[in-house]
């Protein structure tokens, strides 16, 4: 059977001249595209990719296990969309790529783990299969109460319910907001999955169901301000919510720690050591929040806050982006993301690496655990920092 | 054929070989308009002693093997037209040495421009390199080998002059060191006061060994860098202007170009000067000199400096990342140039001609021309855009192309990183005896026809 593709920006595939700015970040000192430098062939760098897609719509190349390898490995950082040098069509690259995965999709020719991550979310409503009624047990002990009416809404996603990384990190950052008095509830077992994966991995018709249900819920409950945990979730309430009638107040939870800060509702003891920064890119490339979380670090006294040769707009991704935090398609080798961006934190001299983002805690930590750095860095969401600040 | 992608997973391991459709696919094309031809097999090594395996490899099969940096020439210099092994050079991406004092570089043959540039910014911060225009993902070594130009040329000549020691693998698979590293320790010379080896391998286009080391000339690095824009409508004058600013002796890089488009631009010749300094009284005294030496033409109204505030920037950029946007003016993602090298004298016949085959053809044209060993020769660039989705545009763009080198030619220009048709115009046109040198060369080194066939072939 013939199978006619298309997807929406077919029109501008043909545009890209390959040229590879998209694979560097500004200063060129390393490759900056995660899955180009894990795999090392241009085909999975983002003008391959490009190319690669118009031969797929062209029918030149077939729909095959490496094509979608090739797609999936993407994780969708968006330094090709910073760094290409075309500005009518930059913005349209990570639709293109995701539109070419919503068609494998279409035509059922997804790899096994990304169809497994589907079928989780679609049964269990989380990819880790756990149940519904344990979603919200992280939150014991923090203060934090249901949702009825508060003035924010704390989203907590998937990886911070269920995954014991993500889980402290949402505690932390519970505990803060309880403690600085600010008026906040959650959805616990009620709150469900935010469908930004699910997006980014081509599932469209489970997307607009998951976040139609969420829309729904939000409103009923009468919902107007959102912090969330995961840059992930917040990247998708702002961006693509709205599109479907779910417009709220999104605010990252460091905007919110940061602003406490400021108006000295938070204190902070002195906490000497020496820190850097990882930049997520659903934060930072996606959503431009460089300044919060820094403005934290910065706060601490005793604090030496070392910035990565990439940091902000030239971060270099920890390689969960795009679902590989779930599929794992860019593997765990010597050149995969999480493992290149220790080294380049252990160049820094810090001892801790501070994260927003429960996804790049995860990749990270299990990065310093392949290098055999556990004895000489941690792996730290702001607020988990800010709460050693409190009590020393 | 299974055996020997088992021979090159053996030397480069699995994840270093591919014959999937999607590479083939991919490394069977550049971004220019020459037909695509399939390679069998992509191979990425990651040390001097894989490339020598895979070239006994090679041998043994009388397997084809294309070497490639960033397959950027947009000459379809990597494209592998007897298909056989593209051998992706990429993984070879270290710096290897920088002699700051002896002032260059030594780097393996997969290195790209982007990577030395910011490499030489945060560690030497006093050096730099003659970085080309061209993406930072191109890479030193192919550069070299086609006899490319840099920001640095108009003072220290082709990059391809700024070598100063290669390590090669020969067509039959010995590892060959070229220059001072033959003899000790240090890349200084790549072969004064010994014969210059390095020539059998530069410009050669990948078809008389692989580049797996290079080492290469670096400069100061002047603390202020400064750009002056003069332009005429005086075609004639060109060769008279640049003939004058080239004795001032002072300028770093100068490039003359014109273009329809913005409409800006229309009907203007424009001299890009940069000169550099370090001290405000060296930029202030070469801003002097520089209109000094333009004042009769200022006087004489044929010409002018403009204002370059609003794309100062993007002048100063090194590579300049706006080059290649023009690849995306008739929205298609494409162009392609012929380069001739010629006297600066024959501007104006050029430009003439650049103008006469875009109307011809009916494609966009741009041109630019750098100048080279202080106005010696000039590269001039004779560039069209085209769109992909229309294969009918590229087919004019390669018969301007086509008719732009012949041009060339008749003029006696050189062309440069000559496709494979380019060349063959070239060798018809060659002294015999000289063509006999080249055939008895490239027959002596690579007995099996290996490298990169197809290209400097005298008897296809």
């Amino acid at each position: 059977m013939t199978y006619v593709r298309t997807i929406e920006h077919a029109d501008i595939v043909h545009r890209c001249f390959r040229c590879g700015y998209c694979k560097f970040p500004s200063d060129y000192v390393d490759f900056n595209c995660p899955s180009y430098k894990a795999f090392g062939w241009d085909t999975y760098s983002p003008g391959g990719r490009m190319w690669l897609i118009r031969a797929w719509l062209n029918d030149e190349i077939k729909s095959s296990p490496h094509f979608a390898e090739i797609l999936y490995s993407c994780v969708a950082c968006d330094n090709c969309k910073t760094q290409c040098v075309f500005p009518k069509f930059k913005d349209f690259i990570p639709d293109i790529f995701q539109e070419a995965k919503a068609e494998l999709v279409n035509e059922g020719r997804i790899p096994p783990e990304v169809r497994d991550y589907f079928k989780a979310i679609a049964v269990n409503g989380n990819p880790y299969k756990l149940p519904q009624s344990e979603r919200g047990k992280w939150a014991e002990g923090t203060g934090l109460q249901p949702y009825v009416n508060q003035e924010y809404l704390f989203y907590a996603g998937c990886v911070g319910s269920y995954d014991e990384v993500g889980q402290k990190m949402a505690r932390s950052v519970g505990k803060l907001l309880v403690d600085a008095g600010v008026s906040v509830g959650i959805l616990g077992s009620e709150e469900a999955c935010d469908g930004s994966e699910v997006k980014i991995l081509g599932e469209m018709g489970l997307f607009t169901k998951l976040a139609q249900e969420n829309i729904e819920q939000f409103k009923g409950k009468g919902v107007k301000k959102i912090i969330t945990l995961d840059p992930h979730a917040l990247n998708a309430f702002k961006k693509d919510y709205p599109k479907l009638g779910g417009k709220f107040k999104v605010f990252h939870y460091t905007e919110i720690l940061a602003g406490l800060i400021k108006n000295k509702k938070i204190i902070l003891s002195a906490y000497p050591m020496k820190i850097t920064y990882h930049d997520p890119c659903y934060l930072g490339r996606h959503n431009q929040i460089y300044g919060p979380p820094r403005e934290i670090l910065k706060a601490i006294p005793g604090v030496e806050f070392l910035e990565m040769h990439r940091n902000s707009l030239n971060a270099f991704c920890c390689g969960g982006g795009g679902g590989n935090f779930f599929t794992d398609i860019l593997g765990t080798g010597e050149d995969s993301a999480g493992r290149v961006r220790i080294r380049e934190a252990m160049e820094t001299g810090a001892r801790i690496i501070a994260v927003a983002c429960p996804t790049c805690a995860k990749m990270l930590s299990d990065a310093v655990k392949a290098e055999g750095l556990e004895d000489k860095l941690e792996i730290l969401g702001i607020a988990e920092i800010m709460e050693r600040a409190r009590t020393k | 054929m299974r055996d020997i992608l088992k021979a090159l997973v053996e030397i480069v391991g699995e994840r270093g070989v591919s014959n999937t459709p999607e590479e083939l696919w991919f490394y069977s094309r550049d971004p220019g308009v020459l037909t695509p031809h399939l390679p069998d097999y992509v191979v990425a090594p990651r040390t001097t002693e894989e490339v020598q395996k895979i070239v006994l490899l090679a041998n043994r099969e009388k397997i084809p093997v294309v070497p490639m940096g960033n397959g950027m020439s947009l000459t379809g210099l990597v494209i592998p037209l007897k298909g056989g092994i593209v051998l992706d050079m990429k993984r070879m991406n270290k710096i290897l040495e920088v002699n700051a004092m002896a002032r260059y570089a030594v780097v393996e043959g997969g290195t790209s421009q982007g990577v030395l540039k910011a490499y030489l910014q945060e560690h030497h911060p006093q050096l730099r390199h003659s970085i080309p225009d061209a993406p930072p993902t191109t890479t030193i070594a192919a550069n070299a080998a086609l006899h490319g130009q840099g920001r640095l040329t108009q003072q220290y000549g082709f990059n391809s002059e700024m070598v100063t020691g290669l390590e090669v693998v020969l067509p039959t698979g010995e590892i060959c060191l070229i220059g001072s590293p033959s003899l000790g320790p240090y890349w200084f010379s790549r072969g004064p006061t010994m014969p210059d080896l390095s020539a059998l391998f530069l410009g050669w286009l990948g078809t008389t060994g692989i580049i797996t080391k290079i080492g290469m000339r670096l400069y100061p690095n002047k603390k202020i860098r400064d750009v002056e824009l003069f332009v005429t409508d005086r075609v004639d004058l060109i060769p008279h202007i640049l003939y004058k600013l080239t004795h001032l002796e002072i300028l770093e890089d100068v490039n003359v170009w014109f273009q329809p488009k913005p409409l800006v631009f229309k009907g203007n010749y424009h001299i890009t000067l940069y000169f550099t300094g370090d001290t405000e009284e060296e930029i202030t005294f070469k801003r002097r000199m520089i209109w000094d030496t333009l004042q009769e033409y200022m006087d004489s109204k044929d010409g002018g400096f403009m204002s370059v505030q609003y794309m100062k920037d993007m002048l100063m950029e090194m590579p300049q990342r706006g080059i290649a946007d023009f690849a995306d003016v008739p929205k298609g993602g494409g162009f392609e140039y012929s380069g001739p090298i010629t006297i600066i004298e024959h501007f104006p016949q050029y430009a003439a001609k650049v103008v006469e085959l875009a109307a011809k053809y009916d494609v966009l044209y741009a041109s630019s021309a750098r100048l080279i060993s202080g106005g010696h020769c000039m590269m001039f660039s004779i560039s069209f855009a085209f769109n992909r989705n229309d294969p009918a545009m590229m087919t004019r763009v390669k018969h301007a192309l086509d008719e732009a080198t012949a041009f060339a030619l008749e003029m006696g220009g050189i062309p440069w990183k000559p496709n494979f048709m380019e060349q063959k115009m070239t060798m018809e046109k060659m002294d015999p005896n000289a063509l006999k040198l080249l055939q008895m060369i490239k027959k002596n080194l690579d007995p099996q026809g290996i490298m990169n066939p197809g290209n400097w072939e005298v008897n296809p």
